[in-house]
Parts: structure tokens; sequence; C-alpha cells
């Protein structure tokens, strides 16, 4: 299996042609799970670009992008795979009206528990498609506890036993990404067959960078401002912190309404596309004009 | 390579040592990654062990202590005194020297002859101009100068931090750099203004700090090696943090871990009553059903379960011993309040009050609970705890509104200073509420020694549990469906 890249710092170069700016931890891990062979489990605040690098990731090693998104419920048959009984009765029916062809039943059940009949669900798919592809398991806190044993085959042997097939093996790794906003803690053997990725929000140096790169035709005078007001809420003890993908709807805005220099005023009135909840947008307007900045130590 | 495996091995057992659950599997994981990754490289060494060993983000800060403590002699900062800055650092620092003193000195090695003045001055310098390189070298001739290390000493890094911090004056520094930032600043800086540039120096000099604690930390580990030095370092985990023995640093910790485990267990309640059983059968829906198979029920239809939720009525010992357990968990109660249908707190020492309206309508948990603090009328005579007083005060006030959908928590570690117990109280409660539930903060092993009577109320409690940290407290609040 010929690795997708040479090095760290290959990914990083890599990741930054299709505008996704890695910083070193996501980079390292990136090119470790290639290397290894492994999963990678994302965790991190929302909207700090976990899924965006599921989709960076598939753009960069030319691959298609299979998404399964987690929900409460998800089952077998819409993770893994699917008899097409619909078919597989027109084949029953097809071969009553074609009484004397001679077939047998056993002969009959093999024929329609063949792979013709299977409907295959992101993770088959994904198990055996001979193009190359980037798996990306959405959410995966979302599921059940239960549930989590169906990644389990598939994450650490990329196979998926099916009874009347048997096993398929997959004909090239995939590239595999489970993202999660940590609404409970994922069992024990899911964690250990993953690489662990936590995305924090980035660095401000990071976070400019990411601006400048994202909202094309801003000034680097109003970059820096924005990342550096951004810094400062998230300082703040809020209910939810401004996200990398609010940062970057805040500057767009500031562009769209022709601002070039924020001050305390126009912060305030746009803090509603920053922050989503009202207790925080009051907070943050209070500390931002603050008359005494000791007192909000 | 077998120095390398005994390093890592040293290493997960530390690792290990430190509460983290680092798996036989995740050991050779890690031992494979560093084969693909380059070692002289401290940050991709770094991520890779990470990626591979630590499965939380609750376990990122112990691993990185150990971490520092087991390569910190690795790659970028091995083994560098302060002598070879690099010419250019070098270079810098002379003309820096010559703008102060108008001609250069010729002291010899550049840093060595600088006076401490002058080392604080250069250090200012380096923080105004946001020079990295060179306050990350100072800082290393800071620790050299100011911490008095001295080799073999049983004392702890922070205590060479601090040393070192006082010599530097961080703090007035903070503001002098906020000041002369204004000076310098065409026309006057507004509030918003000021505001950032107090943040960028702050992190500036969060920076700096870092960089001196963990040149502190190379030291001792040269003295003293890997193994010890870490066992010093060791820290627990923020869910075993003892809620009465923690320090401030702690306590903040605590807090920030409070806000996920809330998210979560809110999750995980909602859930389980949702899929925790199935309704009675719905007969009207049964039959509705049963015309498309031809009037047979084939399908049996189930009314959708209501859920019922628990009242809950938390009463809380506040008195100094325990009081930053009864915070934590109202502060808990509260911020899942919406899986219950009404939440009532009361808090004592001897006399008793009920603080319920100080949450009413309050986004933020935290200021409703100073204000129970310091509002909340709690004294009766001595502000000494007295349950016996105080639980018969609550049966008096408030004990005709305590019914069979109530939970009652208990929270306290019972030592009653040889008051009256009346316990009777916790037998009626009992008789009338759904459950009753003590909470105590002390370990097992202290019940009932010395003032306790904890034992005395358990005995009409549906159950007393040991809550000392945040993992127990956790355990607790599922079982409260």
């Amino acid at each position: 299996m010929a690795a997708r890249f040479d090095s760290a710092a290959d990914v990083k170069d890599a990741l930054k042609a299709v505008s996704y700016l890695a910083d070193d931890a996501i980079s390292g891990v990136v090119y470790l799970a290639d290397r290894l062979e492994k999963p990678i489990l994302v965790e991190g605040p929302a909207g700090t670009g976990k899924t965006e690098l599921a989709k960076a990731v598939a753009a960069v090693t030319g691959a298609r992008l299979l998404r399964l998104q987690c929900y409460e419920g998800l089952d077998e048959s819409k993770a893994l795979y699917e008899w097409n009984y619909k078919k597989q009765l027109l084949r029953i029916q097809a071969q009553r009206n074609a009484e004397n062809d001679g077939a047998t039943w056993s002969e009959l059940e093999e024929d329609i528990f063949s792979e013709g009949f299977l409907l295959s669900r992101p993770l088959l798919e994904a198990i055996r498609a001979k193009d190359p592809v980037v798996l990306l398991i959405d959410e995966v806190d979302r599921l059940e506890v239960e549930t989590e044993a169906l990644l389990l085959e598939v994450l650490s042997d990329y196979q998926v036993s099916i009874p009347e097939l048997g096993t398929v093996v997959a004909e090239q790794v995939p590239l595999v990404l489970l993202t999660s906003n940590s609404t409970r803690e994922l069992s024990e053997a899911l964690k250990r067959r993953c690489l662990f990725l936590h995305i924090d929000y980035p660095s401000m140096e990071r976070e400019k960078e990411i601006v400048l790169n994202r909202v094309p035709d801003i000034s680097e005078h109003l970059a820096d401002q924005v990342v550096r007001i951004v810094r400062s809420i998230r300082q703040l003890e809020l209910k939810k912190h401004p996200s990398v993908s609010e940062t970057l709807d805040w500057a767009r805005t500031l562009l769209l309404l022709g601002i070039d220099d924020v001050d305390a005023e126009t912060a305030k009135s746009t803090l509603n596309i920053l922050l989503k909840y009202q207790s925080d947008i009051q907070r943050a307007a209070k500390e931002l004009t603050a008359n005494d900045p000791l007192k909000a130590r | 390579m077998s120095t390398l495996v005994e390093v890592i091995n040293g290493f997960v057992a530390e690792l290990r040592g430190a509460g983290l659950p680092v798996s036989l599997t995740e050991h050779i994981d890690a031992m494979e990654a560093l084969r693909f990754v380059d070692l002289a490289d401290r940050d991709t060494v770094k991520y890779a062990l990470a990626s591979t060993m630590v499965k939380s983000h609750s376990h990122w800060l112990p691993f990185e202590t150990v971490f520092e403590v087991y390569f910190s002699t690795l790659g970028s900062g091995a083994g560098r005194g302060e002598a070879d800055l690099g010419p250019g650092l070098e270079a810098e620092i002379d003309a820096m020297r010559e703008q102060r003193h108008g001609a250069p000195h010729d002291t010899g090695g550049s840093l060595e002859g600088l006076s401490s003045d002058e080392l604080v001055a250069m250090l200012y310098q380096a923080l105004l101009d946001g020079d990295e390189a060179l306050a990350k070298a100072l800082a290393k001739l800071a620790v050299t100068r100011f911490s008095g290390m001295e080799p073999g000493r049983p004392v702890g890094g922070t205590y060479y931090l601090h040393r070192t911090l006082r010599h530097l004056g961080l703090e007035a520094m903070r503001e002098r750099l906020v000041d002369q930032a204004e000076e310098t600043a065409a026309g006057e800086m507004t509030e918003l203004e000021r505001r950032l540039a107090r943040d960028e120096f702050e992190s500036r000099i969060d920076r700096l700090r870092k960089e001196m604690e963990s040149e502190i930390r190379r030291r001792l580990v040269a003295d003293r090696g890997p193994q010890a030095m870490a066992k010093t370092l060791r820290k627990p985990l923020p869910e075993d943090i003892d809620f009465m023995h923690a320090s401030r640093d702690e306590m903040a910790q605590l807090r920030k871990a409070l806000h996920p485990l809330t998210r979560k267990l809110a999750v995980r309640l909602a859930r389980k009553r949702r899929h925790g059983r199935k309704g009675p059968l719905d007969f009207r829906s049964t039959v509705r059903h049963s015309l498309s198979y031809g009037g047979v029920p084939a399908e049996p239809k189930f009314r959708y379960p209501r859920p019922s939720k628990p009242e809950i009525f938390v009463v809380a010992d506040i008195s100094g011993s325990v009081a930053a357990f009864a915070r934590f968990t109202l502060m808990l109660v509260h911020a899942i309040s919406g899986q219950f249908s009404k939440v009532r707190s009361f808090v004592f020492i001897d006399g008793i009050d009920e603080v319920t309206r100080f949450f009413d309508g309050v986004e933020d948990v935290g200021d409703a609970i100073s204000r129970v603090n310091t509002e909340a009328d709690v004294i009766w005579v001595d502000g000494h705890s007295d349950y016996g007083h105080a639980f018969e005060e609550l049966w008096r006030r408030w004990g005709c509104e305590i019914g069979p959908k109530t939970t009652v928590l208990l929270l306290g570690d019972a030592r009653n200073n040889y008051h009256a117990a009346s316990s009777w109280v916790v037998k009626e409660i009992r008789a009338k509420a759904r459950h009753v539930y003590w909470l105590n903060p002390e370990p097992r092993s202290y019940w009932d020694t010395g003032d306790s009577i904890v034992g005395e109320y358990a005995n009409y409690c549906d159950g007393a549990f040991e809550c000392r940290n945040l993992r127990q407290l956790e355990r607790f609040v599922d079982i409260l469906q």
C-alpha cells in the first residue's frame, strides 16, 4: 500500500494548498494515520474545522469523500449494508414464472444473496471501493453505546462480515476520520483503535492566517483586529465561545458593511454574529466597553 | 534503540502512575508510530505519543507534564546553554546595550556581563516589541540569575519559579507595558484598544512564564532524573480532585470540568428517560392500525411514555469545611435542572434558608452561588454546624411541601458539633418523599469518627454516598432518575 504523504510537513503543505491551515498536531496526526493505517478520532469544540479537515484531506488525496452522519437510532441497515429485498422478490417471482428452467431452490438462494442484491451503505461502500476514498464518520458521539460496536470491525481490520456472503475485505485501506463533540465518553474499544486528535481554538497567529486565507479581500489590519477581539472574547467565561467559523462569518460581515476599523461600537452592534446566547452577548458587550479594564480581571 | 524502548517504558509507567489508562495496544501503537517520525524533533515525537496514548482531552495536561519531564532534553531545547545564542541575537543584545549606555562595554560574553537591572530592562523591551527569541534567551538567563538553584536541594519547581518572578516583577511590568503602548500610540486609545493591548501583553508574559517554567524543569530533571521529578509533579486528574482539599488552581480546573460534565449528564438523563420503558398499550391506535391487516391487530401500538421528572430538594451544609462541595453540587444540580420538574435548594449552617430564589431566571449559576454565600440567612446562634436544628426548621417550615415525587438530597459531613441529631426528621421525610440520599464529601473511613454522626442519619436514608470528587458525583447523579 503506497503511502499518501512523505512527512508531516508534506501534509501541512498539501492541506494549505486547499486552504486548510493545519497546525503541527493536525498534520502530524494525519501523517501518522496514513502510515499506521489507523482511523483518526477528532474531538473538539463545535466549529473548529473537524468536518472541514476530512473534506480537505479528501481533496488533497484526490479521494472520494464518503460521509456517514451518525444519529441516535442509526442501525446496521443504514451504516453497513442492506439486502435489496424488492429486487430479491422480483427475482423469486421471475423464477416462478419461468417454471421449467430447471433451477433448484438452493441455486436461487445462492443467487439472491449475492453481491448484486446487496445495497452497500457508507461503511461497506468505503471497504469495497476500488478508487481512493476518505471515510468520514460524523458526530460519532450521537450513537448509542451499543451501536458503536458496529464500527469496530471496520475500524480495526477494515473488513465487514456479512453472514450470507462471508467477509468483505478492503481492497485498499481508506483513510477514516471520526468526529465527536464529546457529548459523551466514547467506549474504550473505539478509542483504542483510533489515533486521537483534539482540535482546539487556533492560536491567534493561525486564526489570522485562516481569516486572511478564507476571506478574500480582507485587509491585514482588519483581520488582525478581528482575531484580537475574538481572542479577548474567548478569555471571558461564556456559555459558548466564538468558533472559527463564527470568526470567519464576523470578518465577512464587517467586510460587507465596509468597515475598515473596528471600534467598540461596531463590535458591540455586530456581536450577535459571534455569540449565540443573549447573556453572552450582554457580557461581552459590557467587557469590551468596560471603563476600568482592571475590573474585568 | 534499546534505550528508546526503555525510555518509553518508563514514560508509560509514569503515565499510568498519573492515572492515565494506557493499554498495552496503545503502548505498542506508540512504539510503532515512533518509527515514522523524526526522533530529534521534539514536537513531532510529542504528537506521535499523544495521539496514540492520550484518548481524552482532560488527560492532556498530565500527559504534557510527564512528557516535559521525560523528554526535556530532546531536540530543540537540548543542552543549549545560555552562551550560544546565535550570532543574530548576540548582535541584537549588543545593540541594545549600546543604545542604553551610549558606548559598547567590553565585558566579554555579551550576556554574562549584564547587570540585573539591565536584564530586567531588556526583558521589558523584548516584551514590548514582541521579540520572542530574545525574550526566551533572557528567560533562561533570568532563571540562572535569580532562581538560586542548588543541586540536590529537595525543593519543587514552583519555589524556584516564584523566586525568579519576584525579582522580575512581571505584574508591574504588564501595567507599564500598557501605559507605554498608550504613549507610543498616536492620540488617545479607546477602551477597546486598551483592552486588546492588555490581552496581548498578558499572553506575551504568559509565554515568558511558561518558558521559565520549562527551563526550571529542564534543570531539575538534569539534576534529579526523570522518575523522581515526575513523581513530585504528579497531580490528580480533574475528575479525581478532592473537593475538600482543592487548591485555587484545582478549583478553577474543577469549574472548567463541570460544564462539559453537565452537558453530558443532561444528554444521558434525557436519553435514559426516552428509552427506559415503553408506555402502556394504546388500544385505540392498535385497533385503528389493525384495519390495514384486515382487522387483525398485528401491530400493537403503545402509548408514548410519559416521563416523570422527579422534583429535587437539595439541602446543603455550607459551613467552611464542606462549602466547596456544597457549591459544586448546587451548581451541578441547577445546571441540569431542565431534567427535573423542579429544583429547590436550601442551605444551612445552624439556621436554614431557602435559596431557590437566587437561581430563578439567572443565566449564570456561578453568580447565583456567590449570592447564596453572601446573602443567605443561615446563622442562628454561633455559626457552627447544627444539623439537628437545621433539619427541625426544615421540617417545620417546608416539611408539608415534600411529596411522593420529591427526591431529597442531604449534603454534608454530618459533623454536628455534638448537638442533638434530630434524626427523626430524616425518618419523617423518608416516609413522605420518594427518596432520601445523603452525600458526604468525607472519605468513608472518616465517617462516624469524632463528632460525625452520618451513620445515624444514613439509617433513615435510601442511600449514603461518598462524594469526594467529580467522578463520584457524576456516578451519583446517574441514579437520580
